[in-house]
């Protein structure tokens, strides 16, 4: 990523020039993003520890916290299982319509967060096409834990996939070819061949996916019907908390969910300071 | 190669083409394409006039204009400030540049009503930054009697959208200036060019694919941004209301169609702005190569 440094005059800007475009980038970050990230924290412990502890202590709070870590570990590992079924699919094989298909995994990533829980609404909401049918035998999905984990899918849907695709259509597939045809099954090649060339990468996507699925606000906000204690997840514990003017009770539960944004920079960070050249370039983001 | 029309696969002794795309396709439908199919399905029903009778309502317009409005000037000021930094960023050495680096990631990686209720309460009227503004102050004073309101304001939107878009453009244009090859700059130098006319007819066009790139994807991102913007945005009908959130309204009131429609036709922009930043992202590559 740096460029070397250089010295000729010709081919830099002056000191002044220098100076003045750092400055501007610098502040522009520090008024956009160090700011907010410090206020959080501030506005956290405006009354001191004790108030703090009792905010992310709370039944209510720990309750969304449950919920929030479930959600995640019942998205995460699908949508792990989607992306490197899909990325196998995709790297491993010439087929018609490849590309089109690439096109429409990355398609909820230009979906509104609000409309991907408006969808499932639709779908199995009480005036929902199924919704009729679900009541009937007592299904509950919208407006409870299925709803929140279906949208937490959707809006999390092409992280690890997009992450794996680039990285294994750039691994080729002589490794795969070379083991099958000494014999080894297609579980075992990729067990043994595929993932040991996969995994940074694969953790790289996991960590965003993650990420992503515990910070949702929209789709899930859609879907949940804000029940406290049953269908509140951390984000949207903050929301109601904010609009009850409880600002520091909702900033402290902000805080856990802005260490865990913290916590995934750093991860993020090391994966590409370590492993970049094993994490597909083309694949930053 | 025997591979002919009739056959839709190249074949390949690595097994598991049957499971894996079979796997693929299924989830792709149950999780992304049926819902998407039931939400054009209930739009239907109100059929086409019906639909863009709800899309110039004159609420639901506002809010659409607003939405891509908002978006599109977060997009350039993110276009701007994001070439100067990535600049900054590939081309200048300073103490922590990697901890800088790594920073302009956050509005990925925090939650975005973390990010909505902490904007709303640095830049409301007693707030860190909004205080700044205010009447009593030189710089509020600026802006009339009232000072310069941002919170609760279609500023306030604009502030929400730069903070989420900001890490696009300089993520798309770090690697290509990265990759610039330091040559051609020297040839320009060389044969006489001031620096600025360098940048400006050299090193800027080798930019353009990915600031566009970047500048469409901090636009699309935007306008279907939720969770950072309602809280700042005070979401007065017909002023500071964003699109998204009038779906939400609707849904609140059962008005599952009019949801439906407004979905439809925000859809509809975003799937051509895919399309266009697909375009982009192609140009882009075959001049990387070139």
């Amino acid at each position: 990523m740096d460029g070397a440094p250089r010295s000729n005059d010709a081919t830099t800007e002056g000191p002044f020039l220098r100076l003045g475009l750092s400055g501007i980038a610098l502040l522009y970050l520090a008024l956009f993003l160090v700011l907010p990230l410090v206020a959080v924290f501030v506005e956290a412990f405006a009354k001191g520890l004790g108030p703090f502890l009792a905010a992310v202590t709370e039944p209510d709070a720990l309750s969304a916290v449950k919920l929030t870590l479930i959600v995640a570990a019942i998205s995460v590992p699908m949508n792990l299982v989607f992306g490197v079924a899909a990325a196998w699919a995709i790297a491993k094989y010439e087929f018609w319509g490849k590309s089109f298909l690439i096109t429409l995994i990355d398609l909820p990533f230009s979906v509104s967060p609000v409309i991907s829980g408006l969808v499932y609404i639709l779908l199995f909401g009480a005036q929902g096409l199924l919704g009729p049918w679900l009541y009937e035998h007592d299904i509950k999905i919208i407006f409870a834990v299925p709803g929140i984990v279906l949208a937490t899918i959707f809006v999390t849907f092409p992280f690890i996939a997009r992450e794996l695709i680039p990285l294994m259509q750039e691994q080729g597939t002589s490794e795969e070819e070379a083991a099958i045809s000494l014999g080894a099954s297609g579980w075992q090649t990729f067990r043994r061949v595929t993932l040991p060339n996969i995994r940074w990468g694969l953790l790289y996507g996991v960590l965003l996916c993650n990420a992503r699925a515990m910070g949702e606000f929209g789709a899930v906000s859609v879907v949940s019907g804000h029940v406290r204690g049953l269908t509140n997840t951390m984000p949207l514990h903050v929301e109601i908390l904010y609009n009850e003017y409880n600002f520091t009770a909702s900033f402290a539960v902000a805080s856990l969910l802005a260490l865990l944004a913290l916590v995934t920079l750093i991860l993020k960070s090391v994966l590409e300071w370590r492993y970049g050249d094993e994490i597909a370039a083309s694949a930053r983001h | 190669m025997n591979w002919s029309p009739a056959r839709l696969r190249q074949p390949s002794v690595i097994p598991g083409f049957r499971l894996t795309l079979g796997f693929s396709l299924a989830y792709l439908f149950l999780i992304v394409l049926i819902p998407l199919g039931a939400l054009l399905l209930k739009a239907s029903e109100l059929g086409i006039g019906g639909m863009l009778a709800i899309a110039f309502d004159a609420r639901v317009l506002a809010a659409l204009k607003l939405s891509f409005g908002a978006s599109f000037v977060a997009a350039l000021i993110n276009g701007v400030f994001g070439l100067v930094l990535a600049w900054v960023l590939v081309r200048y050495r300073f103490p922590g540049k990697k901890i800088v680096d790594a920073i302009v990631d956050l509005p990925f990686a925090l939650p975005t009503a973390v990010a909505g209720i902490t904007l709303a309460t640095l830049y409301a009227k007693n707030g860190w930054v909004g205080a700044l503004f205010g009447p009593q102050t030189w710089v509020g004073s600026l802006f009339g009697p009232k000072g310069l309101m941002i919170a609760y304001t279609p500023l306030g939107v604009v502030l929400a959208l730069t903070f989420v878009g900001l890490p696009f453009v300089v993520r798309t244009v770090q690697p290509v200036l990265a990759d610039f090859d330091a040559e051609t700059e020297e040839a320009a130098a060389s044969l006489g060019a001031s620096r600025l006319s360098t940048f400006t007819r050299v090193i800027f066009p080798a930019l353009l694919p990915a600031l566009t790139t970047g500048f469409a994807l901090a636009f699309a991102r935007a306008v279907g941004e939720y969770g950072s913007v309602i809280f700042i945005a005070g979401n007065i009908p017909m002023v500071s209301e964003i699109a998204p959130l009038l779906i939400v309204t609707k849904l609140e009131e059962y008005n599952y169609a009019g949801a439906a429609a407004i979905a439809v036709v925000m859809l509809a922009i975003s799937f051509v702005l895919l399309l266009v930043i697909n375009l982009l992202q192609r140009w882009n590559q075959s001049r990387m190569r070139a």
